[in-house]
């Protein structure tokens, strides 16, 4: 019924390899932008894209740098805390330093900037490979969050070791500081997801990509038939944390405003992205957007339920979220590796035979 | 002597005593990787587990106080009885040998022949939960541990030190009783190894799970026994840390600090873990001692994640592990 392919003929190359071939996966998609782009604005308020549009968003931007190292390039890493970080000062320091220049590009350069910091510590993945290399990546969690934490010059040698966005705007409309807007907010965001995904996309399913996935399932086959794993592995490195770097500005800047290092870029967050790739599926950049839906509204459903109507201390949910979290990921592991993404293409498949059972 | 290089003595000393307490957590991730191919991240929660439990018994709490509270409105708290410090580690070590039977039966025996990485993960999951778990169990405020280990400045050394140098060498009893559990622990789980027919099990398992299989070693009860044996290590871990610092989340951090611990010494030996362990104790506490002051201090969260990672890159097996070969 839905997703068929029949009676939709391809007249160009263009068409025919186009990132949605089937015409109501197509229509949906707009859709989807349609909504994201022209009703939601108008109708969110301060509430909701503080406690769900944002963080999703910009932890959208995250999952999918990892999930390109992760799921496409089979390296797990378990930095992606620090690197943000690095996205989250890089920007800060820019900011402060050429306030004339446009947050925008601040935010692209802060990730071009953690793009070289993610090759400078993914140079050990070349000797190191799997947990040995998931463990050797803490090194950047721990080593960057102590240098941004120890050395005055990252945060302009301020008192509290904190640093705070200054108000910037773009086309004249405020989007960091205190006078933000809450749909000036989310729309700089969603830009900066949309062209996230959009590369991502693009770059996956390209040469790049390919040589990515070589190496993830084989590399030495992949070195066999021609594949630079030096190029494959650094490369996936610095596009995953050039993402991570602009969600990790993004999060700054725009969501929190200010910033203690240790607090918001500590261990968890490396765990939290993580989980969401995983949660969502590995290998999918649409399983990136999944995982980082489900992560952020699990949290703000328990808390409305546990706390909210049947009125739990505070500490008692967010260790049973631990649970519920932990619990999920192992579930996930054994019943479906693929996550959310894989339950989708399932239900995609199913959808095309219906109502037919063949 | 100059005094710059007592102090340097001292930090030694304090480091290896560090040393030891990293080498003992790092023991578990070893077992447990060495029989099942498992690196198991949940390594520090359990000892966090294994040490609110034992707090919990001691106190006689009531488990899931705070969810029963929160469920029916009740106010209970503790049963009103103690508990004695011996009783309470049997059993605790019940609750962690019933652990390892469910952490296998429910967990790792679906994920058999999956890839390490997938392992990996699964055990941050476990981890994830175990935390929430004791959390709920026991309550999340922090705990006094105190099962009659001596505490405070050893005098006799501080005398005799005093006498030689000058300057009385601040060494913690808890240190060398920990130094001396842990040694034991070692000779003890070498000899568990070496000699006994479960030991030897436990290393044909290792080898290869198929061939273990086929003279007749029941999988099933090798894994459990060694989440079982981890779950000791990690109870013995948890006393001392405990002891040494309270009972609180920042204990489950110890894992953090053993993994750097078992990249240099390679995963599978259990030397290793040892000489690794002294390694990072004795280098992160003279390098915090001798270049900490410069760079602003702290450098104890990640010296030994750098000295591991470069060590890595010259030698991808760790110290003594074995040689990592590649077939196509």
């Amino acid at each position: 019924m839905f997703y068929r392919e029949a009676g939709d003929f391809k007249t160009s190359y263009s068409d025919d390899s186009q990132t949605f071939p089937i015409k109501f996966d197509r229509y949906r998609y707009y859709v989807v932008l349609l909504v994201a782009f022209a009703v939601v604005p108008f109708i969110i308020n301060d509430y909701w894209v503080n406690a769900v549009f944002l963080p999703f968003l910009i932890y959208a931007i995250a999952a999918i740098g990892l999930n390109i190292l992760v799921g496409y390039c089979g390296q797990v890493s378990l930095g992606t805390g620090g690197f943000m970080a690095v996205g989250a000062y890089a920007c800060y320091k820019l900011m402060t330093s050429f306030p004339e220049i446009s947050i925008i590009i601040h935010v692209i350069l802060a990730g071009g900037i953690t793009a070289g910091v993610g090759v400078l510590f993914g140079l050990p993945s070349l000797r190191i490979k799997g947990f040995y290399l998931a463990v050797a990546t803490l090194a950047a969690q721990f080593f960057l969050v102590w240098l941004f934490n120890r050395v005055p010059w990252f945060y302009n040698y301020s008192a509290s070791g904190q640093i705070s966005a200054p108000e910037r705007t773009v086309l004249g409309v405020p989007v960091t500081g205190a006078e933000t807007q809450p749909w000036a907010g989310y729309l700089i965001c969603l830009v900066f997801v949309f062209a996230c995904a959009i590369i991502a996309r693009n770059l996956t399913r390209g040469m790049a990509g390919r040589k990515w996935m070589a190496i993830r399932d084989m590399d030495i086959a992949a070195e066999i038939i021609g594949v630079n794993p030096l190029k494959a592995k650094l490369s996936a490195f610095a596009v995953s944390s050039f993402f991570i770097g602009i969600s990790g500005a993004l999060f700054f800047a725009v969501y929190l405003g200010a910033v203690e290092v240790g607090e918001v870029f500590g261990i968890t967050k490396s765990f939290l992205v993580l989980f969401m790739v995983i949660i969502g599926g590995l290998g999918s950049i649409f399983g990136s957007f999944a995982g980082a839906a489900f992560l952020v509204l699990l949290p703000v459903l328990l808390k409305n339920v546990l706390v909210g109507a049947m009125g739990w201390p505070t500490d008692l949910a967010a260790h049973l979220e631990f649970m519920i979290v932990g619990a999920l990921i192992i579930l996930f592991l054994i019943a479906e590796p693929h996550g959310l993404a894989q339950l989708w293409r399932v239900a995609k498949e199913k959808l095309r035979l219906w109502p037919f059972p063949h | 002597m100059p005094e710059q290089l007592v102090f340097a003595t001292e930090v030694f000393l304090n480091g290896l005593m560090a040393g030891v307490l990293y080498a003992l957590v790092a023991l578990g991730f070893v077992l447990i990787f060495k029989a099942s191919g498992i690196f198991n991240y949940a390594q520090g929660v359990m000892a966090l587990f294994a040490a609110l439990t034992l707090v919990g018994i001691m106190e006689g709490q009531v488990p899931f106080a705070h969810l029963i509270n929160a469920i029916f409105g009740t106010e209970i708290h503790h049963f009103g009885w103690h508990v004695p410090g011996l009783v309470a580690i049997i059993l605790t070590m019940v609750i962690m040998v019933a652990l390892a039977w469910i952490v296998n039966t429910l967990i790792f025996r679906h994920l058999v022949n999956q890839e390490p990485i997938i392992l990996f993960m699964a055990t941050i999951g476990l981890a994830y939960f175990l935390e929430g778990f004791g959390d709920i169990m026991w309550g999340s405020d922090i705990k006094k541990l105190d099962v009659g280990l001596p505490q405070g400045i050893n005098l006799w050394i501080d005398e005799t030190t005093f006498n030689i140098f000058d300057y009385g060498f601040f060494i913690d009893n808890l240190d060398i009783v920990a130094t001396v559990v842990a040694a034991l622990l070692v000779v003890a789980l070498v000899i568990f190894a070496q000699y006994t027919k479960q030991g030897r099990a436990m290393r044909a398992v290792a080898d290869d799970h198929q061939a273990a299989l086929s003279v007749g070693i029941s999988l099933n009860f090798i894994w459990v026994m060694v989440w079982s044996v981890a779950g000791f290590v990690a109870l013995v871990a948890g006393i001392m840390w405990g002891t040494k610092s309270g009972v609180q989340f920042s204990l489950s951090l110890i894992a953090l600090k053993a993994l750097p611990v078992l990249m240099l010494g390679g995963f599978t030996s259990i030397p290793g873990a040892i000489v690794g362990g002294l390694v990072i104790g004795v280098g992160e506490k003279l390098f915090e001692f001798a270049i900490g002051p410069l760079v602003g201090g702290a450098t104890e969260n990640w010296f030994a994640y750098v000295l591991a990672l470069i060590f890595l890159v010259f030698r991808p097996q760790g110290l003594f592990g074995e040689k990592i070969i590649e077939r196509v």
